[in-house]
């Protein structure tokens, strides 16, 4: 069925095909605009439309995990308590004060009174208990939620306004969980619905935006709550939001998201990549970022396999890596290499650049020591066995692939080889259980340093093997303290034993960053490098 | 007439068993599964509880033996219950019912553009005595066919929404934001449609009868569109019929770039997520689309030359 075209009609159409081409190079030669920054005067009023890339299915901030769909359904709810971004501290909003007992296993909350659900249910502490007795039920639906409320005890409604939680264990992580979307508190008879319900109809929460309606895969669209009084204590404006509206449009391509900002057709975009930065740039458009707390991108390394039980060999791999090129090669501009298991943004963050270094020659040298020495194609081997290691990785980010690649031609320099296996974000699962990796490359997001107990404290799931060790019960300590300073300490140490010994391969910081007009002002990153939108206004 | 009918229809429900079952041995056999799919949405690479994992396995029946989820699936299938999409809980039915309004917008409107733009190229391009003319509308269909869909697409953006700014680069708002996607997606299909009908219509011009209608005195215009066109619409027909899977292959590519809600946007979202009972109940949809479109064309053919009677089995096999 097909013609071929002969040579004559092929030259036609390269001909044809330069035309094409250097139309859309003269579009894209078109500069447009000046910048006009104008600060005035906050006024209320306006839509302000969003483009963000995917949409996960669900609108229930109890069971959402991805960023696109957080920023527009955190808005809908309210927390217990809000968490400073500059000073990781843990302030009031819906509730206005709190005890935690010295052993950290029991949080007493005082809630603020006059606070009604946009269903004009009123919040009392018996509504706060039934959503913490649903969330461990939601399971592996809300793996967040669930996850912040493990352990727990049991929940009471002490009086009206007060409630307790207990919990069996330590759990000093609570109290920075109570400020996450995920424990945002939903009204009684939202709580009631199943989980598929929450996720298709969405839920009445107290926050400063009232869902309006969603369009599955298209766009979610959130109403001002008017008479809203009860903002977090870190919001400049008190009362209602400026925004009259939030229109979440969901545009999967990021060159459309980027074109469609610049040419005004929405006034911010999400997940702005390296290769849509020239576009944005000199236009109306400012890119906003920050690194996202929690555990940075890095080799998480298998520490039972017989290469990698060897200190030296885990240690080489770190000193091998040149972070400061990986940042600058393949990330968005502004990314920092990592200088610590957890991102700077992190609380009790520690800085450990010292033992991030690039340092080949120590590589080398720590690998001769260890018994692998130089063979012929450059790849070491110790008593016939390949210095070589598999690393798996997921396809979520489109940043993995180049970054690995690098890793491996830095890795390769010094004689190790590393095998790249890539597999679908479905297999995450199978593969820590089964352990049978190397290497896995990942990150976790998360605005309190106990994520670092989860991933590597040995009486926890431990999917990177690591040996028991001192750690364990400074891990543990940290989750039974509540005093700042005494934490902090713990943290710092916990870090240090967890780079110095290399257990996993800090590589570089996940940086979260959004184009925005500059018409739009105040869209503000929260502590977890998501946003706020009570305070924003166009103008 | 009706026996050749229920023939097809025999043969069509055939098809959409096959498609069914292939599609269903293909997503078994990926790695991973839809709950852990569900479960590591978004959520990094935080640690999952296996039990909580095995319990929602349970609830939606994919720890039952693949032989029994097979004869489940199916088994309601039949009775048109295609069950629940896994990763939003929506009645699979209720999804691509909603989707599919949005599709039949784009794909007609390709379809029609292709067809109009596509035929018209061929009969100039035949109709023409200027070589280079020739030459020139000649060349367009093979670039039509190999550019990939998704560069025009984002050529056409660029072009016409960020700098012209005449359309809107996403959604399903009204006309003006049909016609790039509609565009884009016509580009590769009126291109096959052209080369096809420029080739059979270069066959007929050659053939007796067209000797015997200038002998008679027939104007070249006429004919070129009463005799040469009507013999040579006949493959493009056949073409036509095959378009229209095309169609809604490229609406997957096509609806992404635009963002525009449908069912290629829905088989893109199912098929990452895994989402067995979505994705099985788009392939037999799409199944449906093709066999229904195809058995129209079959229809048609009569219409177009009476020499063809569909009853004969001779003939049946044309399609």
């Amino acid at each position: 069925m097909t013609a071929h075209p002969d040579s004559r009609s092929s030259r036609w159409a390269a001909l044809a095909a330069l035309l094409t081409t250097s139309l859309l190079l003269t579009a894209c030669g078109s500069s447009s605009g000046e910048s006009a920054n104008g600060t005035g005067q906050a006024t209320s009023g306006g839509t302000l439309t969003f483009a963000v890339g995917s949409d996960s299915g669900c609108v229930d901030p109890q069971q959402v995990g991805s960023n696109d769909t957080i920023y527009s359904v955190r808005q809908v709810v309210d927390s217990l308590t809000d968490q400073d971004p500059e000073t990781g501290k843990i302030v009031p909003w819906l509730a206005k004060s709190w005890d935690v007992s010295s052993d950290a296993t029991t949080f007493t909350f005082h809630l603020r009174s006059g606070v009604t659900f946009s269903d004009g249910s009123p919040l009392t502490a018996q509504v706060v208990k039934e959503n913490f007795d649903a969330v461990p039920k939601l399971g592996a639906l809300g793996i967040l939620a669930q996850g912040y409320l493990s352990g727990v005890a049991s929940t009471t409604a002490v009086d009206k306004l007060t409630v307790r939680v207990k919990f069996k264990e330590p759990n000093a992580q609570f109290l920075q969980a109570t400020s996450t979307h995920s424990l945002g508190i939903e009204s009684s008879a939202s709580v009631k619905k199943t989980p598929q319900q929450k996720c298709s109809q969405g839920v009445a929460g107290s926050g400063p935006f009232v869902l309006k309606q969603y369009v599955q895969n298209r766009s979610i669209t959130l109403a001002k709550r008017s008479g809203y009084d009860w903002g977090s204590s870190l919001w400049s404006k008190k009362g209602e939001a400026y925004l009259d509206k939030l229109v979440f449009k969901v545009v999967p391509e990021a060159g459309v998201r980027a074109g469609s900002l610049q040419s005004g057709q929405v006034d911010a975009i999400s997940s702005v990549g390296k290769a849509n930065e020239a576009t944005l740039k000199g236009g109306q458009v400012t890119l906003q970022r920050r690194a996202n707390p929690g555990v940075v991108f890095g080799l998480g390394l298998n520490n039972s396999r017989p290469i990698l039980k060897d200190t030296k060999v885990r240690q080489a791999i770190r000193y091998a890596i040149d972070r400061q090129q990986i940042a600058d090669t393949v990330f968005p501009t502004g990314t920092q290499p990592a200088t610590s298991v957890l991102a700077h943004t992190t609380p009790d963050y520690e800085n450990l650049s010292s033992d991030l270094s690039y340092d080949a020659a120590k590589a080398k040298s720590l690998l001769d020591s260890a018994g692998w020495k130089a063979g012929g194609d450059g790849i070491r081997s110790k008593n016939g066995t390949k210095l070589s290691l598999t690393v798996k990785w997921f396809t979520n980010a489109a940043t993995n692939q180049p970054a690995l690649e690098l890793i491996q031609q830095q890795l390769k320099s010094v004689g190790i080889d590393l095998v790249l296996k890539e597999l679908q974000i479905t297999q995450i699962a199978q593969v820590n259980q089964s352990g049978d990796f190397d290497g896995l490359w990942g990150n976790v997001t998360r605005a309190d340093p106990d994520i670092l107990r989860s991933s590597y404290s040995t009486k926890l799931a431990n999917w990177y093997r690591v040996p028991a060790s001192e750690l364990d019960s400074v891990l543990a300590q940290q989750a039974a303290t509540t005093d700042a300073a005494k934490r902090k300490q713990l943290v710092g140490e916990a870090q240090k034993l967890i780079v110095q010994n290399a257990h996993t391969v800090p590589v570089v910081e996940l940086q979260t960053q959004l184009g925005v007009s500059k018409k739009v002002h105040n869209l503000d990153f929260d502590a977890s490098s998501r946003i706020q939108l009570h305070d924003t206004w166009i103008g | 007439m009706s026996r050749y009918v229920i023939k097809r229809l025999a043969q069509a429900v055939g098809v959409l068993w096959a498609a069914y079952t292939v599609s269903f041995l293909v997503l078994d056999f990926l790695p991973g599964d839809p709950v852990s799919a569900m479960a590591g949405a978004g959520a990094d690479s935080a640690e999952i509880d296996p039990a909580q994992l095995a319990a929602l396995r349970h609830q939606y029946g994919f720890d039952k033996p693949v032989l029994v989820q097979y004869a489940d699936y199916l088994g309601r299938a039949v009775r048109g219950d295609f069950g629940d999409s896994v990763s939003t809980g929506r009645a699979v039915t209720a999804t691509l019912t909603d989707a599919l309004p949005q599709t039949l917008q784009l794909t007609g409107a390709a379809l029609l553009l292709a067809v109009v733009i596509g035929g018209g190229l061929a009969v100039l391009a035949t109709y023409t005595r200027q070589r280079w003319l020739r030459q020139l509308l000649l060349s367009l269909p093979p670039l039509g066919v190999s550019v990939p869909t998704f560069w025009v697409g984002l050529v056409l953006v660029e072009a016409f929404s960020f700098r012209l700014r005449w359309f809107p680069a996403f959604g399903n708002d009204g006309l003006r934001g049909l016609v790039l996607p509609a565009v884009t997606l016509a580009v590769p299909t009126g291109a096959l449609v052209a080369q096809v009908l420029a080739k059979s219509l270069l066959t007929a011009l050659d053939q007796a009868y067209v000797e015997t209608a200038r002998a008679k005195g027939a104007g070249r215009w006429r004919i070129h569109l009463r005799h040469a066109l009507r013999n040579a619409s006949l493959p493009a027909l056949t073409v036509v019929g095959l378009l229209v899977g095309q169609l809604i292959a490229g609406a997957v590519v096509v609806e992404t770039v635009f963002s525009r809600d449908g069912l290629g946007r829905v088989t893109a979202a199912a098929v990452t997520a895994q989402d067995i009972p979505l994705v099985q109940g788009v392939v037999v949809f799409g199944a449906l689309i093709f066999v229904l479109s195809n058995l129209i064309v079959d229809l048609v053919y009569p219409l177009l030359d009476p020499r063809i009677v569909v009853a004969s089995s001779r003939k049946a096999s044309f399609a």
